[in-house]
């Protein structure tokens, strides 16, 4: 087969979801081979078999109907598109990257923020912070949290399984499990400008000991993270290498988010922000705004994305 | 007094763009004299630019997407060469600054200003003749339309060498596109551009439908239209459902930039989605406004040069028409990614892979029409034949990625890239080249050079696969697109195969050049006597190539689906009439052309913020129209003596041809289904 010959990153997946996806992949490939092969196939021999200088091919000049034929070149697809349906949908749902996993092992959680053009990512429970790396310890399930506070980007790490939006002023979710210890490599899939070409981050899938080590020495990091050096970090730059910040604010996150509401920031949020709000807004409206709203409702697809932030406060 | 223009809007430092420049003023100039110095302008002024005839209109249109393939082509071979060069520490030859306006540039072109007006062009030339009309309904807003197009493409070329063009993707998702993220005119530029080029395919959207739902000639009812016809009116259905959303949306793109309004970012509650959803809603429809005429045509050859109807006229219609509807409710699978829930992915997934089900009928169609067929592989029937084969590929992965959990790896990867260049070249690519092949004859009068047809379809066929082949491949091992250089020295080897490939792509364009010239040298060799070049099958090729401006001496009367072949089945085709009457004919009018130079410059004043310019721009188009709308003298009347002279001089030629020549348009004798 073709694509054996060579190492490709997203069908060598090395966690659950990445698996997941690479299976659907197969799957679908191979349904469609049933009627794209004989297609091809046909086409070939057909326009071999009634070349013209065939006069041995039969000929049916006013020929142009068979109900037969119809029935089967209508019904033979439409079969195998139900069946590809049916996968879609149940593939959708297993897969979808608000869903958190199941898992005995606990859960970490990890924000993170595209930035012109790196990335940051906050762990808040151990209240430290890096820059364009993005540690993992294997088997647990990780939670992003993911925002932009720039243009829209995408979080993908290709051996990982789905990639998911960043965007301003929005926190989208993604569900992640690496299963082997590894770097691979993790990027931003959608364009943000100048310096998007080096917009990539290590992420490291690691033991239980290494992410406690990893953690450990991020905290002894002297770097906080706070209002100035955020700012600081924030300014457009490009190739920027690994950092980490042993302290981070809390709510640094939030801040992000809130930072590109504008007027409809929440008021709570004022001074616990690492960074300033626009002083003249009225600062009485809400949250920043949840992608997930309808995950919450049993996945109610009405109120999907569509709808533009106009939720309750 | 200029805006915010300046002398620094040219770029001085940018070498490649400076010689371009210098070559496109030299090639201007040289053009520019060459034309004073054979004194065309006169003629090219009273037969072209201020002709209302849907033929040159419709020759005219295809000639400037000639023009801007190879402009678009440049921007491709320039990004290929960039990624084959650019790995590992290597920066390549592009900064990124110029690398994103070319992949921007690359697209927006080749979409708007190449496949839009190679479609728009072909069903102006064909159109009313395969329905027997003499015009479309609108010949002075079909004019209109062409120079609005014009000036769209006046514009974007324009900001190659004054300021800039966008560097934002060629949709231009805002909060990138807005002015605080792309404080330049380039998104201007490519604003207004499209805003005068769409107003443009807005208008002949109407004009279209119009002729085909009222001008058809007496007895051609719905279900006995030629299926080019049939698929050029769903597609122009979809223009006026889809064109103006766009033009919503980018005005609402243009106050947020020019007034301070905050539609698609998020302060005062606007949002960038909105933006991404909206541009989707027309973005879909417009892949299928470009791909179905073509099916229309492959449909036509594939009759014509297997020597049979097309197998499952109905089932062709109805398909085209289910895409047509479907096409509406697909858009949200270009983005997966942004958040939609579980249910919402599945249902965008599950209806654009409904579409593969009236797409793979068609597939079939095709497929039973050479069965049992007597199958010439003349130039045309290469290209649908190629196009055949190498669509299902694209069929393939598309389907593939319209499942939102393999979409979720594959989006925005370099496979979504060879995805859709796999659909929009071995699709719309391809069926321009076969139809251009195929309707030539009508349009000039002699054939083009088979064997420079055939050489440009083999370095096209080729090409594409060593060009896209490789980025499926690279997809696969996460190569995202929109890259100026990365990392990954894996990577490179088939980014080399792919700049390989676009080099034989440019063989085969270079073929097509060659081509046209070898044609025109040879034509009276190619010539075209009978009107019926290849044995056609519809109304087209009933009259003499090229087709007299009147189209039709007398309206023809239809009773079959393909009249023209059951007319020379019957040995009826060329009956000469006892007597002819006067034509009615619109008249030439240049007010088209003169909106279309206001409208350019009312774009470049809009681009710039030169106000009072903007205002000439705008109150120049405005009054152009009024003063034509106070015009009378708009038509004509060909006298019957006229068209009786012309008619008699095209039955002489017949008679010639048909004694001289052992009836190679007569078709072969009955046979029952063996």
């Amino acid at each position: 087969m073709l694509l054996s010959g060579c190492n490709m990153e997203v069908l060598t997946p090395k966690g659950d979801i990445g698996s997941h996806e690479k299976s659907l992949i197969l799957i679908a490939l191979g349904l469609m081979a049933i009627v794209a092969i004989p297609v091809i196939a046909m086409t070939l021999w057909f326009a071999w078999r009634y070349r013209s200088s065939n006069k041995q091919a039969t000929y049916a000049p006013n020929w142009s109907h068979s109900t037969k034929i119809e029935v089967v070149v209508w019904t033979i697809p439409a079969i195998i598109i139900v069946i590809l349906a049916v996968i879609t949908w149940t593939s959708s749902h297993a897969l979808d990257p608000y869903k958190p996993l199941e898992s005995e092992a606990k859960p970490v959680t990890v924000q993170v923020v595209s930035m012109d053009w790196k990335w940051l990512f906050v762990y808040p429970e151990y209240g430290v912070a890096s820059v364009n790396e993005l540690v993992m310890p294997v088997d647990r399930p990780v939670n992003f949290q993911i925002t932009s506070d720039s243009v829209m980007n995408a979080f993908f790490i290709p051996q990982l399984g789905s990639q998911i939006y960043a965007m301003a002023g929005m926190e989208t979710k993604l569900h992640l499990i690496a299963r082997e210890q590894g770097t691979y490599a993790g990027l931003s899939s959608n364009f943000s400008g100048e310096g998007f070409s080096d917009m990539h981050f290590k992420a490291i899938a690691t033991s239980e000991d290494g992410f406690k080590d990893w953690i450990a020495k991020a905290k002894a990091t002297q770097a906080t993270l706070d209002d100035d050096s955020y700012k600081a970090l924030a300014q457009p730059s490009e190739k920027v290498p690994v950092a980490y910040y042993g302290n981070v604010a809390p709510n640094l996150f939030v801040g992000v988010i809130n930072k590109h509401m504008g007027e409809m920031s929440h008021d709570s949020m004022h001074g616990e922000m690492p960074m300033d709000m626009p002083h003249d807004a009225p600062q009485d409206s809400m949250q920043g705004m949840q992608m997930d709203m309808h995950h919450n409702e049993g996945g109610d697809a009405v109120s999907s994305n569509i709808t533009p932030a106009k939720a309750e406060k | 007094m200029f805006g915010k223009l300046t002398l620094d809007a040219i770029p001085y430092h940018e070498p490649i763009v400076m010689v371009t420049l210098a070559a496109v003023l030299l090639g201007g100039l040289a053009t520019l004299a060459a034309l004073t110095k054979f004194r065309l302008w006169g003629y090219l002024w009273k037969e072209w630019f201020t002709s209302v005839d849907h033929k040159k209109i419709g020759i005219m249109y295809i000639i400037v997407a000639l023009v801007m393939l190879l402009r678009g082509f440049a921007d491709a071979i320039m990004m290929r060469l960039q990624q084959a060069m650019a790995a590992g520490e290597s920066a390549g030859y592009l900064p990124p600054h110029h690398f994103d306006q070319v992949f921007t540039a690359h697209g927006v072109i080749m979409i708007f200003f190449v496949a839009m007006p190679f479609i728009t062009g072909l069903m102006n030339l064909v159109v009313p003749l395969q329905i027997g009309a003499r015009d479309v309904a609108y010949p002075f807003l079909n004019s209109l339309s062409f120079w609005l197009f014009v000036s769209g493409v006046v514009l974007v070329m324009m900001s190659l060498f004054i300021g800039d063009f966008a560097a934002t993707g060629w949709l231009a998702y805002p909060p990138l596109s807005g002015l605080k993220y792309s404080p330049t005119v380039g998104v201007d530029y490519y604003i207004w551009s499209l805003q005068l080029s769409g107003l443009g395919t807005t208008l002949s959207g109407i004009n279209f439908i119009v002729t085909i739902m009222k001008m058809r000639a007496p007895g051609m009812t719905m279900m006995k239209m030629p299926v080019f016809t049939w698929t050029a009116l769903v597609t122009n259905i979809l223009i006026v459902a889809a064109f103006p959303i766009l033009t919503v949306t980018l005005a609402l793109l243009t106050a947020d930039r020019y007034l301070d309004t905050h539609f698609f970012t998020n302060e005062l509650g606007g949002n960038a989605m909105m933006y991404v959803n909206m541009i989707w809603i027309w973005g879909h429809p417009e892949v299928y406004i470009l791909i179905l005429p073509c099916f229309g045509a492959y449909s036509e050859i594939v009759a014509t040069f297997s020597k049979k109807p097309l197998f499952g006229y109905k089932s062709m219609v109805y398909a085209t028409s289910c895409i047509g509807v479907l096409s509406f409710v697909v858009w949200l699978h270009h983005f997966f990614t942004m958040g939609s829930g579980a249910s919402v992915n599945a249902f965008f997934g599950i209806t654009t892979m409904i579409i593969s089900v009236p797409t793979g009928a068609k597939l079939f169609n095709w497929l039973f029409t050479m069965y049992r067929g007597r199958v010439d592989f003349n130039v045309p029937m290469l290209w649908t034949v190629g196009f055949m084969v190498t669509f299902v590929i694209g069929g393939v992965t598309g389907v593939l990625m319209a499942v939102p959990g393999a979409d979720f790896v594959l989006h925005n990867s370099v496979f979504l890239i060879a995805h859709f260049h796999n659909v929009i070249i071995g699709g719309v690519v391809f069926g321009v080249f076969a139809a251009i092949n195929y309707w030539f004859p009508k349009a000039f009068g002699f054939r083009l050079n088979e064997f420079w047809g055939k050489a440009s379809f083999w370095c096209w066929l080729v090409g594409f696969y060593l060009a896209f082949m490789p980025l499926y491949v690279l997809g696969l091992k996460g190569m995202t697109r929109r890259m100026n250089h990365y990392a990954n020295p894996d990577w490179q080897p088939y980014l080399i195969v792919a700049a390989l490939g676009a080099a034989v792509i440019a063989l085969g364009i270079f073929c097509t050049l060659v081509q046209f010239y070898v044609s025109i040298r040879d034509r009276k060799k190619l010539t075209d006597p009978s009107g019926d070049p290849w044995g056609g099958r519809t109304l087209e090729w009933a009259i003499s190539s090229p087709a007299p401006f009147y189209n039709f001496a007398i309206v023809p009367q239809i009773r079959e689906l393909d009249q023209f072949w059951e007319d020379k089945q019957n040995g009826v085709a060329y009956v000469q009439p006892a007597k002819y009457e006067a034509i009615h004919m619109p008249r030439n009018t240049g007010v088209g052309v003169v909106m279309g130079a206001f409208g350019t410059v009312l774009g470049f004043a809009l681009v710039w913020h030169i106000w009072w310019l903007a205002a000439v721009g705008l109150l120049g188009m405005i009054g152009a129209f009024i003063a034509r709308a106070y015009d009378n003298d708009i038509d004509y009347w060909v006298p019957a003596e006229e068209v009786e002279k012309i008619e008699r001089s095209r039955h002489a030629q017949l008679k010639q041809f048909q004694t001289t020549q052992v009836a190679p348009v007569a078709a072969p004798s009955r046979q029952k289904v063996a």
